[in-house]
């Protein structure tokens, strides 16, 4: 199991909508029992940006996010940092992150969670591009014959 | 991963109000009841006063009893705490082996525009027992009041009382057995019988 696939899922679960996940919660049934090792808490999180994209760092501004951290018993550490305050986003996909980390679970779970969900910001994503797509206007000027 | 304190701000307060109490009183052991479960090879005081006191600003020594996987894990998830290789650079050390420890003279004793600056040091023993032990005077005791400790470092008594030679700087010593706790800040005076 590699990092770069744990980040993708940890951010297309912090990334669904409360609603997809439920979605994908009711669909996985009931998880085994865990116990809550931290959280879920809500706390504020400083952003930090460039100047410029590539300038001096500044604080944007503080945004809450909550974070959870959930074990199986004799099972993975699972955990989760969702923008907001809901928490139970952050548990479930707590939870998911644990789950996933299982070997055994995670093709399913890809499929069956991962996959969707990542399905549906795009088209979420797309949605929002196509709205402004449509709004675009192209200038043309008339050449003034200079050379 | 073992959880922390059931209910982080109820926990760190009452335990918090114990370390008050036990510094205000020296000598006075008090128990906690904030129980959580220690990560090995911790005492459930020990790391209650952890959860309590240490923080991402308050650099910790841990001597090479506390180094445990599961102990550096859980202090570094639960207090996102800065682990330090030297003594004079932490604010807090926690001595898991306490008759194997460095002198005190090698924590950060203060200094004299700010002696507050100095180390506070958890020393994990054996067991704590009143109206036995040495007989301790000073701020914070009426008259005076007698602790046994089992478990502490060769002539412990002797680096108690040296410790309170340097006023005001020093540190200051939380001894932690099982689920009790008592504090030796560097006012307390040790007497001779």
């Amino acid at each position: 199991m590699t990092e770069v696939l744990r980040r993708r899922w940890m951010s297309v679960l912090a990334l669904a909508t409360p609603d997809e996940l439920e979605a994908a919660w009711r669909r996985i049934g009931d998880p085994p029992p865990y116990a809550r090792v931290r959280g879920p808490e809500v706390g504020l999180v400083m952003v930090r940006a460039r100047a410029g994209g590539t300038g001096l760092r500044f604080n944007v501004g503080e945004i809450p996010v909550t974070r959870c951290a959930v074990q199986f018993v004799g099972g993975a550490l699972g955990q989760a940092w969702v923008r907001g305050r809901d928490m139970r986003h952050a548990e479930r996909a707590a939870v998911l992150d644990a789950l996933l980390q299982d070997d055994g679970r995670r093709p399913t779970l890809e499929a069956t969670v991962i996959e969707p969900l990542a399905r549906a910001r795009e088209a979420r994503l797309g949605a929002v591009t196509a709205r402004a797509a449509a709004t675009r206007v192209d200038f043309f000027t008339m050449v003034r014959g200079q050379d | 991963m073992r959880p922390g304190f059931v209910d982080p701000v109820l926990g760190s307060q009452r335990v918090f109000r114990r370390v008050l109490e036990a510094m205000a009183h020296p000598g006075r052991i008090v128990t906690l009841d904030a129980l959580i479960e220690a990560p090995a090879p911790l005492a459930p005081a020990s790391a209650a006063v952890c959860l309590t006191l240490l923080d991402f600003e308050t650099p910790l020594w841990l001597d090479d009893a506390a180094r445990s996987r599961e102990a550096v894990e859980w202090l570094r998830f639960h207090c996102g705490v800065p682990l330090v290789e030297g003594p004079e650079s932490a604010r807090f050390a926690l001595v898991l082996a306490p008759a194997a420890m460095p002198a005190f003279g090698e924590f950060d004793l203060g200094t004299d525009v700010m002696p507050d600056r100095s180390a506070t040091l958890i020393l994990q023993v054996d067991a704590l027992t009143a109206g036995a032990g040495a007989r301790l005077a000073g701020p914070g005791i009426a008259d005076t009041t007698r602790l046994d400790v089992a478990g502490a470092p060769p002539r412990f008594w002797d680096l108690v009382r040296g410790n309170g030679m340097h006023f005001p700087r020093g540190v200051d010593l939380l001894l932690a057995a099982g689920p009790c706790l008592a504090a030796l800040p560097r006012t307390v005076r040790v007497r001779d019988d």
